[in-house]
């Protein structure tokens, strides 16, 4: 049993964080003590912790910088658009079609990382990370430039404006550069599922033989190879993982909002979830959770000092960085603790003489 | 042959010398946005070689030296020579600087971490231009006095600012060949980007070594910034992350850490961007260019003119 503890016990803080996290913003939101505008937090929210704990696993667990993961949030994001614009009529329980967007979602994302997948996980280091800022920028421009229409005859697709030849009484879904007309499907409820889903699969994951033998290949590859470890098989597991996420998650960050364009699934979109997972800790998956939220509330709460906030928020991610990594600061932390301890006994030694507590050293 | 074979034939020729000509004239474009490139991933490819960290603030130094040299000119009205040189200064201190805050203190541990401490100097970077110069975009006016040279009866027209471009990238290289192949502090990054504890045993001051890489690269992205906004006039905050980013691109499609491959790749990146416009798709001319990044660096994992390095256990 403490031993079970001990190896779970992480995993079921995870969980427990998040359920009581959720608990707690629905009573708040019941309770109409939240304004209008944080409650439009929450669903982005639960998209970003679901991009930075399946980011986690692909650069954390699998030791692969990938810069590209809004690729394929804005592939889940645009399938799940089109998928939810052809279930309308269909399908009449708006949660059921936004599960089914988001099933879809995550199936072509995932099939786009096993495309990818295939030439960039037999590159290494800093190179898988350009060409997954390559792969991240290719798929921003193909979904920028596609045209997507629905009529009666069924969908069109096409380049270019002119070519998509809709009949009578057919409706563009996707529009190039203008982007999607999504519709507001995503709950809070249907977000905080995908958090938990997500969860399960990462955390089931990393404790399984897969997880083990993935971060073999992270701490030494020539060695896990040399124990009989299929190296590409199991880093494709992961990253295809990942990616099936982050679609799930893009198909509820494009149903949460009226229109969506592709020029949101940049590169500078990649790069604030990489901060997440950096920031909560490489491997750390509740350490991304917490991240992604405080990361996205923190620009957000500091909107008061209007000008000045990304500026703060710069600052505040290479003071972070600094903190936890430099180690000369670390050997200064070390000293003034030691310093502080050390004081501290000496004021309960001179008081403890008197009542007798000197056993203590 | 008769009269109308003739004339057709005559027609059939002109044709065909205008595409040759706008041809050249889409080479020659691509060769100035490509030299371009080659100066920023020069700085790239320096700064990578030796401190082995991606420093994504690359892009924003370019434009902090961009609006320097803006200042200087607009504002005090001084000869562009003179806002080139301000720039320099500027953008060298700003990188000995940005080095010394954020990167000195970083050293040894892994190199993500520095990555992500990059990318918050890049934000700080952009955050700060903002609240100085504002958001809304200035016009740059060209600093380069070159009248354009024109052959073929002005049919093909190369103008000042490709000739001190392709100039100064070549010069740039050249230099900095030199530079590192010659000069005792350019051997010391020699041996510093091979085997950094190497180097520190024989007696090499590690750390300035680093720093002043970090001020030659800052130097040159001064002076990229001033040639991209004498070829793209438009100067706003951001200008300089994607230019940023396909620089680091092109350094990579050459062989990271090489001073001709960072060339060569600058080079070839442009031209392959102009034609994609120019021939193929326009609008897909990103995805072009990093397609093909992507099946060279399936073909030779290294980058076109980078060593392969074999790992050892």
């Amino acid at each position: 049993m403490k031993n079970w503890l001990k190896k779970n016990g992480k995993n079921f803080a995870t969980y427990a964080v998040v359920i009581i996290a959720f608990i707690v913003m629905q009573v708040l939101s019941n309770a109409g003590v939240l304004t209008r505008s944080v409650k439009g937090y929450l669903i982005p929210i639960c998209v970003y912790i679901v991009l930075a704990v399946s980011l986690n696993l692909v650069v954390g667990i699998s030791g692969e910088l990938s810069l590209g993961h809004a690729g394929f949030m804005g592939v889940g994001a645009f399938t799940g658009v089109v998928i939810a614009a052809c279930l309308k009529g269909v399908i009449d329980n708006d949660i059921l079609r936004l599960l089914l967007a988001m099933a879809g979602g995550g199936v072509v994302a995932g099939v786009a990382g096993v495309l990818i997948g295939i030439p960039v996980l037999r590159l290494r280091g800093d190179y898988l990370a350009i060409v997954t800022l390559a792969f991240g920028e290719i798929l921003k421009n193909i979904i920028g430039n596609l045209y997507i229409g629905k009529d009666a005859l069924g969908l069109h697709f096409a380049f270019k404006a002119e070519n998509l030849h809709l009949a009578e009484g057919g409706k563009k879904i996707l529009e190039g550069p203008m982007g999607a007309a999504g519709e507001k499907l995503a709950t809070f409820g249907v977000g905080f599922a995908l958090i938990l889903f997500t969860l399960f699969v990462v955390l089931n994951m990393v404790n399984s033989k897969e997880g083990r033998a993935i971060k073999a290949i992270r701490d030494n590859r020539i060695a896990a190879e040399s124990v009989g470890i299929n190296v590409t098989a199991f880093k494709m597991k992961a990253f295809v993982t990942a990616a099936v996420l982050a679609g799930m998650a893009g198909a509820l960050y494009g149903l949460n909002f009226a229109s969506v364009s592709a020029t949101k699934f940049d590169f500078n979109t990649s790069i604030d979830i990489l901060v997440f997972v950096v920031l909560g800790g490489m491997g750390n998956i509740l350490g991304s959770v917490i991240a992604a939220a405080v990361l996205y509330v923190l620009p957000e709460a500091m909107r008061s000092l209007y000008d000045y906030r990304m500026i703060l928020y710069a600052i505040v991610l290479i003071v972070v960085m600094l903190m936890t990594w430099s180690p000369k600061f670390k050997q200064m932390v070390q000293i003034v603790t030691a310093w502080i301890k050390d004081s501290v006994r000496k004021l309960f030694k001179k008081s403890g003489k008197e009542v007798g507590l000197n056993e203590e050293r | 042959m008769t009269e109308t074979d003739l004339s057709a034939f005559v027609i059939d020729c002109q044709e065909r010398e205008e595409t040759v000509l706008s041809f050249i004239q889409s080479l020659i474009n691509g060769i100035s946005i490509g030299a371009v490139y080659a100066i920023i991933a020069l700085g790239y490819t320096m700064v990578y070689g030796i401190a082995k960290m991606l420093n994504f603030a690359h892009g924003d130094v370019i434009m902090v030296g961009a609006y320097i040299s803006f200042c200087v000119t607009q504002y005090l009205g001084l000869p562009p020579i003179v806002s080139v040189l301000a720039a320099m200064v500027v953008c060298t201190l700003l990188g000995i600087l940005i080095e010394g805050l954020a990167y000195k203190p970083l050293r040894g541990v892994p190199s993500l971490a520095v990555l992500i401490t990059a990318i918050g100097v890049s934000y700080f970077l952009q955050n700060a231009a903002q609240l100085i110069w504002g958001s809304a975009p200035k016009i740059y006016p060209s600093v380069v006095a070159i009248e354009p040279v024109q052959l073929f009866g002005g049919q093909i027209v190369i103008t000042g600012q490709v000739i001190v471009t392709v100039v100064a990238s070549v010069l740039i290289m050249v230099a900095l060949t030199l530079f590192t192949g010659k000069t005792k502090i350019g051997k010391a990054m020699r041996a510093v980007s091979e085997d950094r504890d190497a180097a520190q045993l024989m007696g090499i001051n590690v750390n300035r070594t680093i720093s002043t890489t970090f001020a030659i690269g800052s130097a040159l992205a001064a002076i990229a910034g001033v040639l991209l906004c004498s070829t793209v006039p438009t100067l706003m905050p951001t200008t300089g992350s994607m230019p940023g980013i396909r620089a680091f691109t092109a350094a990579v499609f050459g062989g990271i850490g090489s001073i001709p491959g960072a060339m060569l790749g600058g080079i070839l990146l442009g031209v392959i961007e102009t034609f994609s416009k120019a021939y193929l798709a326009s609008e897909f001319s990103d995805a072009i260019v990093f397609l093909v990044l992507i099946l060279v660096l399936l073909v030779k994992p290294a980058g076109l003119l980078g060593k392969q390095v074999q790992e050892k256990v």
